[in-house]
């Protein structure tokens, strides 16, 4: 009988059950989206060939449960046709998670959709030493959760007040979820303290007179975790808003795991056991050569 | 306290999202073009999305007070073609 290499089909986004013989193919999904067309293939293969149900998984994939050993070949080949791939386990870069963000979402301040397709072209599946996962939310809301991730990804704003419009109505205040925003009516002032502000841009969207103006940006946390031991990502850099500079910070975060981490050792512990202080510099490295966008 | 008369009165404290909207936006839907309403609604959700719904909609936000027990004071002066 032919030899059946597990690790090889882990990697392909098959993972072994309890149940011997049975594998639940993981999907590729990026961003929390598949299209109508996706969906009518998967119902027909979960049929065929699985139990006639899908698994949702925590992390917006999707995994079919009960393909037998031997219909590997044929599932893989049918779902192809309807541009679905096997989704990545093991120690690489997972499913890039994203809410709906600023095409959909009124709360929405980037264009999430957008940055996890091109953070998939770029990262997924990328071998490291243990997983790594890549989540981007569209605001301060932080329905993905930007902290739980490897890598988290929140949309910002960073405002600043216009007198020219502003008719001291009193909703920028009253929106601040962080009472960063003072109104000196009298004296026709209005001052945000910068130390308060979360740039989740509440003051920027509500504004009715448009006084209050902004300009959209990441703020990025590493180091997030949510398995057997718990740590929330960290915030070390200032708002980014460069789209290119994110994806430099991505990159040179992704080499400073490669370069650093051990076999098997989750990202936070590596940059625990390195410094956070030498991971911030290779980060800042990276982006040097557009410090202009790192002063605040 | 406001130097602004309206010409309706709305409470909804007694909502939640996203009725705080709707039942604001049926609301309006009565009023004449200039008209303003008074619609008093809770901190938190309600104060963060309703008045920029309203925004939204093309009505002008003209003042907001706290009244410090928990709800907020917001006139509305509802937008169109005069």
């Amino acid at each position: 009988m032919k030899e059946v290499n597990y690790n090889e089909l882990k990697k392909g986004g098959f993972m072994r059950q309890v149940q011997k013989g049975y594998f639940s193919m993981r999907l590729r999904v990026v961003g929390g989206r598949l299209s109508a067309e996706q969906l009518k293939k998967i119902y027909e293969v979960a049929n065929k060939y699985g139990r006639g149900y899908i698994h949702l998984t925590a992390r917006q994939g999707v995994e079919i449960p009960f393909i037998k050993l031997e219909d590997i070949e044929a599932v893989k080949k049918e779902l192809s046709e309807a541009g679905i791939e096997p989704g990545a386990c093991g120690p690489r870069v997972r499913t890039i998670t994203a809410c709906q963000g600023s095409s959909i979402c009124p709360n929405g301040i980037i264009d999430t959709t957008e940055l996890a397709n091109e953070c998939d072209k770029r990262y997924y599946a990328q071998e490291l030493p243990h997983k790594f996962k890549i989540g981007i939310t569209g605001c301060g809301n932080n329905c993905l959760k930007a902290e739980e991730n490897d890598l988290g990804i929140k949309g910002a704003v960073k405002p600043e007040w216009e007198k020219s419009n502003c008719t001291f109505c009193g909703l920028c205040q009253a929106v601040c979820p962080t009472k960063a925003i003072q109104i000196d009516e009298k004296n026709k002032e209005i001052t945000i303290d910068r130390d308060k502000c979360t740039y989740c841009g509440r003051c920027v969207k509500s504004c009715p007179t448009n006084s209050w103006k902004g300009k959209p940006g990441y703020l990025l946390y590493f180091g997030g975790m949510f398995g057997n031991n718990i740590a929330l990502g960290k915030q070390i850099l200032p708002i980014l808003f460069s789209k290119e500079d994110v994806h430099k910070v991505i990159q040179a975060t992704l080499e400073f795991y490669k370069k650093y981490g051990k076999q098997g050792e989750r990202f936070r512990n590596t940059i625990e056991r390195v410094g956070w202080d030498i991971f911030k510099k290779e980060l800042e490295k990276a982006i040097e050569n557009e410090r202009g966008d790192l002063d605040e | 306290m406001s130097d602004i008369k309206a010409d309706v009165f709305l409470d909804i404290t007694n909502l939640v999202c996203p009725m705080t909207f709707v039942k604001a936006k049926a609301t309006m839907e009565d009023m004449e073009v200039g008209q303003i309403i008074e619609i008093r609604m809770n901190e938190s959700e309600p104060i963060q999305n309703v008045p920029r719904s309203l925004k939204e909609e093309g009505h002008e936000i003209l003042k907001v007070i706290n009244n410090n027990d928990g709800t907020y004071t917001v006139f509305v002066k509802k937008g169109g073609q005069e």
